[in-house]
């Protein structure tokens, strides 16, 4: 048995980080949520709710909601195509892993900020593939590609790929894929075994690339900014808006608090999801004895 | 009886090895046939290729006289018992069972009446709805049993079913799976590399090496009759000794002349004539020893020797005996008490002797030396290996 001070020691390096950099930061926000703004975009005097009540405002509700729309269908889209490419990576040879596996990890050395610009010049009107697919009959000529909320999407999509596609193929590499032979076996087809077998197998892993792609989306504001124009706005958007140019802290914090609300309860709902899934075995594990 | 499976002419390499050579023979409807064989013998890919995991090079197999060469694995009436179980683990032990059935998609009053009643031949109603990783590995292996068997199989394969479990739990394993056997009826295609395995519960059993077929035949007829050298020394010892028929004797018997060892007699059955190089085989259970001289009879081979070596082996004792250039290996059982004499020991001059029935002559060419087994060895990873990327 460890020994009171002991667990304290342990404990104390994680739980300052916890303190300093995640327990401050919050409640500061959560108190500027609550305090008026000053003319000099400093905080004011006295409490106000005026912050919290101005978020219900339908402009703000369509940016919340256009937030966790974007972020729901880039999971999902990455989500699709990772599957499978988790399922192809798991099965390859090692040397055609590791070159793949390293394919993808390669733009991550290129600066997030460039990477997206690029993506601007090549949908730009007068970009490279705009050209090409005008040349190839795919989009009209006066298409736009860029600044609507499809260019958003892809560049979202792009960036977070590669976070769907790493936790996937981690639990598609445990996948013993003997189940799969031993589902063809009892007659399922190869999609009946995907979804029968493989996808329940790598649940957790499903689970995390969720995790992985949806806490970043929500809080993305650097691609809707560059790609996405005007219309297309998200809560990371406004909350830059509001600190940057309008110096208005606690419009923003009340925004952040909204956004760190709506990233923190669909990871409630899949922790307990994950906690239940254990407490089942661990009862029927303790029946077992 | 009508044949279940059979295999014609069955061809398949992996890139340059040839895993399976021309292999064809028969399986009968309700046999319990095994497939034994060394690692690499090809005994694994011919399951794969019964059960539809792999594609043949060329060839046919047949099932019921119905050619199932090109049709999917889900599509053939075939299931198989995997090696390492390959319980689904996200399913409970009823559901592991139900999937076949499920897929088939039976009523639901049929599934539950099915799966009830296979629980009860595996005894595992109790268990039912435990997940694989909360029970024991002959359990597992139980479940994969009836999974497999739920669906009516026309021929249940089962890949080393008891590889992975400790040698008491093997063997009532063994006496569990052979019950199921005969109450079952169907066809059982049985993949080993352990001999005993094969000739406790096996009808038939055919010897593969090295992608070819060595010897098809009941246990008794592989022990007392191998037809190769490679068979001879697979299924149990025995002493293999290189010699020349140097007279024919009698009608069906042949004195042979073997370097450094003194002349042999041994039934040929082979038609062999004088001049003939020979490989000939006795096994260690047949020989006598004793340090009394044997009496003298027509049909006897009867030599000295001296003990080199003796190992305790519970059952019986094994001896290693110096015969002028050779060593040959004995067993004797311990009924001790029966001979009337003290334990031979280290070092004693003892006789040793055997009847000319007991010995048999083979092909001499067929020798498994020791670098082909290194060879063959490397084969089986190349296998693995080719079979992993799959």
């Amino acid at each position: 048995m460890r020994t009171k001070i002991e667990e304290v020691g342990l404990t104390f390096p994680s739980a300052l980080w916890l303190i300093v950099f995640f327990l401050i930061p919050t409640s500061v926000i959560i108190f500027y949520a609550f305090k008026p703004g000053d003319l000099y975009g400093g905080i004011g005097e006295g409490w106000t709710l005026s912050n919290i009540l101005n978020l219900f405002n339908p402009r703000h509700l369509a940016i919340l909601w256009r937030t966790v729309w974007f972020s729901l269908l880039t999971t999902g889209i990455c989500l699709l195509v990772a599957l499978p490419t988790g399922f192809f990576l798991a099965q390859i040879s090692l040397k055609n892993r590791r070159i793949l596996l390293l394919l993808i990890v390669v733009p991550f050395w290129t600066s997030f900020l460039i990477r997206v610009f690029a993506w601007k010049s090549l949908l730009h009107p007068e970009g490279f593939l705009k050209k090409a697919l005008v040349a190839l009959h795919f989009v009209h000529e006066d298409t736009l590609l860029l600044y609507n909320a499809g260019a958003v999407l892809l560049v979202m999509v792009y960036t977070y790929l590669p976070f769907a596609i790493l936790p996937l193929f981690t639990a598609a590499e445990k996948f013993n894929f003997n189940l799969f032979e031993a589902a063809m076996d009892l007659g399922a087809t190869r999609s009946r075994a995907f979804y029968k077998v493989f996808i329940p197998s790598i649940k957790p892993g499903i689970l995390t690339a969720f995790l992985m792609v949806f806490i970043p989306a929500m809080g993305a504001y650097v691609i809707p900014d560059i790609v996405g124009g005007v219309n297309n706005e998200v809560l990371g958007n406004k909350i830059a808006q509001r600190t940057f140019v309008d110096r208005d802290l606690p419009e923003a914090s009340a925004l952040s608090l909204s956004l760190a609300l709506a990233v923190l309860l669909p990871m409630m709902v899949i922790f307990c999801l994950q906690a239940t899934g254990s407490d089942k075995k661990k009862s029927k594990k303790a029946s077992n004895s | 009886m009508s044949d279940s499976l059979e295999f014609d002419n069955v061809i398949k390499g992996f890139g340059t090895v040839k895993a399976l050579n021309e292999v064809s023979f028969s399986i009968k409807k309700g046999e319990f046939f095994s497939l034994l064989g060394p690692s690499g013998c090809g005994k694994t890919t011919l399951l794969r290729l019964v059960a539809g995991f792999e594609k043949l090079d060329s060839g046919r197999i047949l099932l019921d006289g119905q050619d199932i060469t090109n049709l999917p694995a889900n599509q053939r009436p075939i299931n198989t018992v995997f090696q390492s179980y390959a319980l689904f683990p996200h399913l409970n032990v009823w559901d592991n069972i139900a999937f076949g059935l499920r897929i088939a998609k039976h009523s639901k009053a049929y599934i539950k009446k099915e799966v009830e009643a296979m629980l009860a031949l595996i005894q595992m109603e109790e268990h039912a709805y435990k997940k694989p990783d909360y029970i024991s590995g002959g359990q597992k292996q139980r479940v994969a049993i009836a999974r497999a068997l739920v669906n009516r199989p026309r021929v249940l394969l089962l890949d080393e079913p008891l590889a992975a479990l400790d040698l008491k739990l093997r063997q009532r394993m063994l006496l569990e799976l052979d019950l199921i056997h005969d109450e079952v009826g169907i066809t059982f295609l049985y993949v080993t590399h352990d001999q005993n395995e094969a000739m406790a519960v096996s009808d038939r059993i055919a010897i593969l090496n090295r992608g070819k077929l060595e010897q098809i035949g009941r246990p008794i007829d592989l022990y007392e009759a191998p037809k190769s050298s490679f068979v001879a020394a697979f299924i149990g010892d025995t002493n293999f000794l290189d010699g020349w028929v140097a007279e024919q004797k009698l009608k069906e018997y042949s004195l042979l002349s073997i370097e450094n060892f003194p002349k042999v007699l041994c039934f040929n059955d082979k038609q062999l004539s004088v001049g003939d190089p020979v490989h000939m085989s006795i096994r260690p259970e047949k020989i006598h020893i004793s340090r009394e001289r044997p009496a003298d009879r027509p049909l006897i081979n009867s030599m000295p020797g001296i003990v080199e070596d003796i190992i305790y082996q519970g059952d019986h004792t094994k001896f290693g005996v110096r015969v002028d250039g050779h060593r040959m290996t004995v067993f004797q059982q311990h009924s001790r008490f029966l001979l009337d004499e003290s334990p031979i020991t280290w070092n004693d001059k003892v006789w040793l002797w055997w009847h000319p029935d007991d010995g048999f002559i083979l092909e001499r060419y067929q020798m498994m030396k020791e670098n082909d087994v290194e060879n063959s060895f490397e084969k089986s990873e190349q296998e693995q290996s080719e079979l992993g990327k799959i």
